[in-house]
């Protein structure tokens, strides 16, 4: 795994429903062309505020995610490559 | 003759872009396909103020010029003037989902660059303010340089403003066609971001409807539940409203067929349009009401943004067996008819999910082999009761769909690691706001797709009954000779004998599966046909057509007859509507060659099976 992760990110599937935080980093590298133009298209970058708000009932996968003022559902693998910056309350 | 003004509607998706193009086109509006790519190209005529008429097209929703499926690949090559069959539009229309700017204006700012006139619609502000979220268009429209129209398309507000806008615009046109400045899509977005910013009048934080509703309808307990009784009211209103439309189309076809009997002399003409072209084209037109109702239910469940709840919910049992969430509507559509299904494959972005799920979608039971497996089980099946409230011929039925079921998804497996290897987007989808449909958007929609349906009658199938009716009737039998044995179908069945002998299936049946090929349920009528030409003074009524066949049929042959049914793809809508939307042979030659293959196997094993237990 990379080893230059900011301090106190974690990766978006690890987020707990309903907690925001800010997009820290995308390994883009590690998606395909059209996987990371689709995520890109979401309006995933840095800075971005995410917030998971429900989980698929099987297998805890899709989620589906808030993405500035959009929500777009993605599977776990991919929510793997983001990292975040969770906003403490 | 100079061809019209053609006016491009652009946007993301979920901006309300065909709402927006249905109020500005109303129901006059043609559908076809791109030349080479099954993306549908919606257009229609727009009458400006002064009485000039505009041509104006509905471009496939896009994120932006850089294409990530083929539908977003024609919005660039048309945007760009070099989509095949396309001119370059005149002038744009951009919708923008008011609620989403930071997002849609990214788009816009791309399409705002390429130079062509342009206006854009800011759509669904009735949403945005019940968000809480309050617009400046005036705001908007200095940061951008284009006029900025508020509208709600769905509820035809703001159209008569946006028609204003257009005849504006192309009386005085800006000229100055940019080739394509390709800006760094982060420098648009932060733009985006900028400007959407700039654009908020007030923003007053409210518990979003959609995400209240999303918190019960996507619930990992009451959200299966609800799915469940969703599709369920869907196929009981499938089966159970369509029962008195189907019998009165049943019954126009009937009298037509009387009609044009006493109208026409005896003879091969009159054969030729009785028995060939009513009778085969009424076959597949009595299912007209299941697919508008199914339709129906389609188009208010994409409308109101419950769809993409149901692939979200659905996503990873349908990831298991190599397919997305996507696929599950159109399968699940597929037990009332393959042709709709296939037909709702277009909301699956990914290329090879999409032809994967078109190519299982016919093993799902639809209601055309009801009346094969209805026949053949009440006259082998005992009725009698293996359990409490369960009897023996309901719980073959259930094994029958169990069977299709468990195939689609073995097939999907095996095509995902076969011939649709890699590829796919995975599952990555927008969830848009719930919001009520317009009725008059779903009739539209309605009419489209029971246009394509009728066409595609009054065309192909029309063609391929005639044909099966002349192979059925030339030449014609002389005195002592059965019409079954010397026609060229006779001959014919005669070869099919010869192949499916090994899995028990007799000159009976082999006869009846060359019919069949129209439409599964053809099969019995072709049986029930074949036996009364057999002994013609006997009338071959249903109950009749089983005691003879229990007569005439051991019992492992009607078992492999049943298992062949769960397979074979017999069925020329099927195939037909996969050549149109796969844009050639190749997969719906493919789709008939493995499903025969699996059909073979099925009814073989079956056969084999049940004579060596000594049925």
């Amino acid at each position: 795994m990379n080893a230059h992760f900011q301090p106190g990110t974690i990766s978006l599937d690890q987020l707990a429903m309903g907690v925001k935080a800010h997009v820290a980093s995308v390994d883009w590298a590690s998606l395909e062309a059209g996987e990371a133009l689709r995520l890109r298209n979401f309006g995933f970058d840095e800075g971005v505020a995410v917030e998971p708000l429900h989980l698929g009932p099987f297998g805890r996968d899709p989620i589906a995610i808030r993405v500035g003022r959009m929500t777009v559902a993605i599977r776990r693998k991919h929510a793997l490559a983001v990292r975040v910056l969770p906003l403490t309350q | 003759m100079t061809p019209l003004p053609l006016v491009a509607v652009a946007g993301s998706p979920n901006a309300g872009k065909s709402a927006l193009f249905n109020a500005l086109t109303g129901a006059r509006q043609k559908v076809a396909n791109y030349p080479g790519v099954t993306v549908e190209r919606h257009s229609g005529r727009l009458t400006l103020a002064d009485g000039r008429p505009v041509e104006l097209v509905d471009l496939p929703g896009a994120y932006g010029l850089d294409p990530a499926s083929p539908d977003e690949a024609v919005t660039r090559d048309v945007l760009l003037g070099r989509q095949e069959g396309e001119r370059r539009p005149d002038a744009l229309i951009i919708v923008l989902d008011a609620s989403n700017l930071d997002n849609h204006l990214r788009f816009a700012l791309q399409l705002i660059e390429l130079g062509l006139p342009t206006i854009a619609a800011l759509n669904m502000v009735d949403l945005a303010k019940r968000d809480g979220l309050e617009l400046d268009a005036e705001v908007l429209e200095r940061e951008l340089g284009i006029p900025v129209v508020p509208t709600v398309a769905v509820r035809r507000r703001g159209i008569a403003e946006l028609q204003k806008a257009l005849d504006d615009m192309l009386s005085n046109p800006r000229c100055g066609v940019h080739e394509h400045v390709k800006s760094d899509l982060i420098l648009l977005q932060r733009r985006a971001r900028e400007i959407a910013t700039a654009a908020v009048v007030s923003e007053t934080p409210v518990r979003r409807w959609t995400h209240r509703l999303d918190s019960i309808l996507l619930h990992p307990v009451a959200g299966p539940i609800i799915l469940a009784l969703v599709m369920f009211v869907m196929f009981q209103a499938v089966f159970a409203w369509s029962a008195a439309p189907m019998a009165w189309i049943g019954d126009g076809i009937a009298w037509l067929s009387g009609v044009v009997t006493n109208a026409l002399p005896p003879g091969l003409l009159r054969s030729m349009v009785v028995d060939g072209a009513i009778a085969g084209v009424g076959a597949v037109i009595t299912f007209l009401p299941q697919i508008l109702i199914l339709f129906t239910f389609i188009l208010l469940l994409e409308g109101t943004g419950y769809m993409v709840r149901a692939a979200f919910l659905m996503d990873k049992l349908m990831h298991g067996a190599g397919l997305s969430g996507r696929a599950f509507i159109p399968l699940l559509s597929s037990f009332a008819c393959a042709v709709p299904g296939i037909m709702a494959t277009r909301t699956i972005d990914d290329p090879k999910d999409r032809l994967t799920t078109i190519l299982v979608a016919p093993l799902m039971t639809c209601s055309a082999r009801l009346p094969v497996y209805t026949l053949i089980i009440a006259a082998f099946i005992p009725n009698r009761e293996v359990g409490p409230g369960i009897g023996l011929q309901g719980l073959v039925m259930f094994g029958l769909y169990i069977c299709g079921i468990t195939g689609a998804l073995l097939a999907a497996l095996v095509l995902r690691r076969g011939v649709l290897k890699g590829g796919g987007s995975g599952f990555m989808m927008e969830l848009p706001k719930y919001q009520l449909p317009s009725l008059k958007d779903v009739a539209i929609g309605l009419l489209t797709r029971a246009e394509i349906f009728l066409k595609r009658a009054g065309t192909i199938i029309l063609g391929t009954t005639i044909v099966l009716w002349a192979l059925a009737s030339v030449p014609q039998a002389g005195p002592g000779q059965k019409q079954s044995e010397v026609s060229i179908a006779g001959h014919i069945a005669d070869g099919i004998e010869v192949v499916v002998k090994p899995i028990g299936f007799n000159h009976d049946i082999a006869l009846a599966l060359l019919p069949a090929m129209a439409a599964r349920e053809v099969a019995v009528s072709a049986i029930a046909t074949v036996y009364s030409i057999d002994s013609p003074d006997e009338q071959a009524s249903a109950t009749r057509l089983q005691d003879r066949l229990r007569h005439r049929w051991p019992l492992p042959t009607a078992l492999a007859f049943l298992a062949w049914f769960v397979f074979a793809p017999q069925c020329i809508s099927t195939i037909a509507v996969t050549r149109r939307e796969t844009n050639g042979w190749k997969w719906p030659l493919f789709m008939i060659s493995y499903l025969f293959i699996l059909a073979y196997l099925a009814a073989g094993l079956t056969y084999w099976t049940a004579v060596a237990l000594g049925l």
